[in-house]
């Protein structure tokens, strides 16, 4: 797997808030069709990276390269271009309040026509996406008439239906009961298998790392303090990495 | 170009503040204040570059239209309605006194076009509008629906702020227009009841007293209070931080900070329409 070019390249990535340094020199390579588990404590900056990675936030030094895309060299356009074949879960799910689930769904479709063709009758592809995460019924609901969970598979299935070779998760599994979690994590599992994509999850959540992560990255005071399976992570008798699976 | 000349200024003048540089040493308030006019003037380059390049947001601005002047209409009407009335209610007891009855229509018609029209509704939409959509781009900005649109590769300052602040700049003299109209007609009410006169003559006194130096300057000035209400409340929304308390303060803000500009760019109109005409 590791002899590919990598899909997502971080290197010596440098972030700060004010006089608060929150990445320090962090790397990273993210492998097509694997899944990265990335796991800090609150406010070690895990959020942060991945909104680097598709310029949400802007680094103050180092490289992150996408699909062969040096991010902060990107114009408007080409940037706007990528971000299509990058999908986004965000943390509070960010479905459009105003917007019927439908309409979140079709949001994106209708404004890239450039890789869809004009879609005249988007309700194929908006049932697809929505049939993928098993909520076709809730088409006309609006988004304060879902559920938590329901919301997190909305918003994954309006991810899902610009088709992104990568998906980035911010906890996803965050603010669920255990069950709910479980079903998203099943989902996540599901999505990666039906459309191939190459994933990376941040999460605090032990459970959910063990059974997606491909390969585990603990990102402790801004740096790739560790990186390997779940299993030899878990077996080290480092404290600070012990700290994350007791 | 602009933008970017206007961005670095802005930041020259937050590292000045982060730094409590001597230059600017002096109260914190008197501080914030300078930096949020460098942001605000930032926010409205950034308006002026994104907005008259494609592509354009149609169907956003016409639904926005439809909001704006949907939504402040009523209000409108009825505050004029009310106005005409009681302005007309007032004035007569004193034209009676001097014989002048006569001039009422000249005298409302002149004052609600040239003033009491364009101030009384920009304040109201500063009130109704600016702070809604400071309300709503706040909610989104903190529950990252913004941050969602961007990754969906949407360009969300064009589809969200683009739009409202052009909506809000045609919106706004189009509801004074009907708020004058109804304010006048208000006037004629109490005129028809008290002093027996008809809608013809009334009117036909209205547009006599009426001159293009009156309407003129009156409705340049309202397209900008409508640039101001869509601005302030687009730039307290989108910039909106602190979570859903921030929401709060930002609404709030919008209507305090719109209804300055709005007397401020009233002050600026009058001297200039003075020098004019």
């Amino acid at each position: 797997m590791k002899t590919q070019t990598p899909v997502i390249k971080v290197r010596n990535v440098h972030k700060s808030f004010g006089n608060h340094k929150v990445l320090d020199g962090f790397s990273m390579d993210l492998f097509e069709g694997e899944n990265v588990v990335i796991m800090g404590k609150s406010g070690s900056g895990k959020s942060v990276l991945i909104k680097c990675m598709v310029a949400l936030e802007e680094y103050d030094s180092g490289s992150i390269r996408v699909m062969n895309n040096e991010i902060k060299s990107l114009n408007r356009e080409e940037l706007d271009r990528l971000r299509t074949e990058i999908g986004f879960l965000f943390q509070g799910s960010a479905l459009y309040d105003s917007m019927s689930v439908r309409q979140n769904l079709e949001f994106p479709l209708r404004r890239h026509v450039e890789k869809f063709g004009e879609v005249s009758d988007t309700t194929p592809l908006v049932m697809e996406a929505l049939e993928s995460v098993g909520l076709a019924h809730a088409l006309n609901l609006m988004p304060d008439e879902l559920s938590g969970g329901m919301k997190r598979r909305i918003a994954l299935a309006r991810t899902l239906i610009l088709k992104p070779k990568i998906i980035l998760y911010d906890e996803p599994t965050t603010g669920l009961d255990p069950i709910t979690s479980k079903e998203i994590i099943a989902l996540i599992q599901e999505v990666q298998q039906q459309y191939h994509t190459s994933s990376i999850i941040i999460t605090h959540d032990v459970d959910c790392a063990r059974v997606i992560a491909n390969r585990m990255i603990l990102l402790i005071d801004g740096k790739n303090y560790a990186e390997g399976t779940f299993a030899e992570l878990q077996t080290s008798d480092d404290p600070k990495i012990m700290a994350f699976f007791k | 170009m602009v933008s970017k000349t206007a961005r670095k200024a802005v930041n020259q003048l937050h590292m000045a503040v982060e730094n409590n540089s001597t230059l600017l040493d002096f109260s914190p308030a008197l501080k914030n204040f300078f930096v949020e006019i460098g942001d605000l003037s930032y926010f409205a380059a950034r308006f002026f570059k994104e907005g008259f390049t494609p592509p354009y947001e149609w169907r956003e601005f016409l639904r926005q239209c439809y909001y704006i002047g949907n939504r402040s209409l009523a209000l409108v009407a009825v505050t004029a309605f009310i106005i005409g009335l009681v302005f007309t209610l007032q004035s007569r007891p004193t034209l009676e006194e001097f014989g002048a009855v006569s001039w009422m229509s000249s005298m409302v018609s002149i004052s609600i076009v040239r003033e009491i029209g364009p101030i009384i509704t920009a304040l109201i939409c500063a009130g109704r509008v600016s702070s809604g959509i400071s309300a709503e781009l706040g909610s989104m900005r903190v529950s990252e629906q913004i941050d969602a649109m961007e990754v969906s590769g949407t360009n969300p300052f064009k589809y969200l702020v683009v739009t409202r602040i052009f909506a809000a700049t045609l919106m706004l003299p189009l509801l004074v227009l009907v708020g004058d109209l109804i304010a006048i007609y208000g006037s004629f009410l109490v005129e028809n009841t008290m002093g027996n006169v008809s809608l013809t003559l009334y009117f036909n006194d209205v547009f006599e007293a009426l001159k293009f130096s009156d309407l003129f300057p009156a409705t340049i000035k309202t397209f900008f209070f409508g640039f101001a209400i869509g601005l302030v409340g687009c730039y307290k929304g989108y910039t909106c931080r602190k979570g859903t308390a921030g929401v709060g303060i930002a609404a709030n803000a919008a209507v305090v900070y719109t209804s300055m500009l709005l007397f401020l760019i009233d002050f600026i109109a009058v001297i200039i329409s003075n020098i004019v005409y």
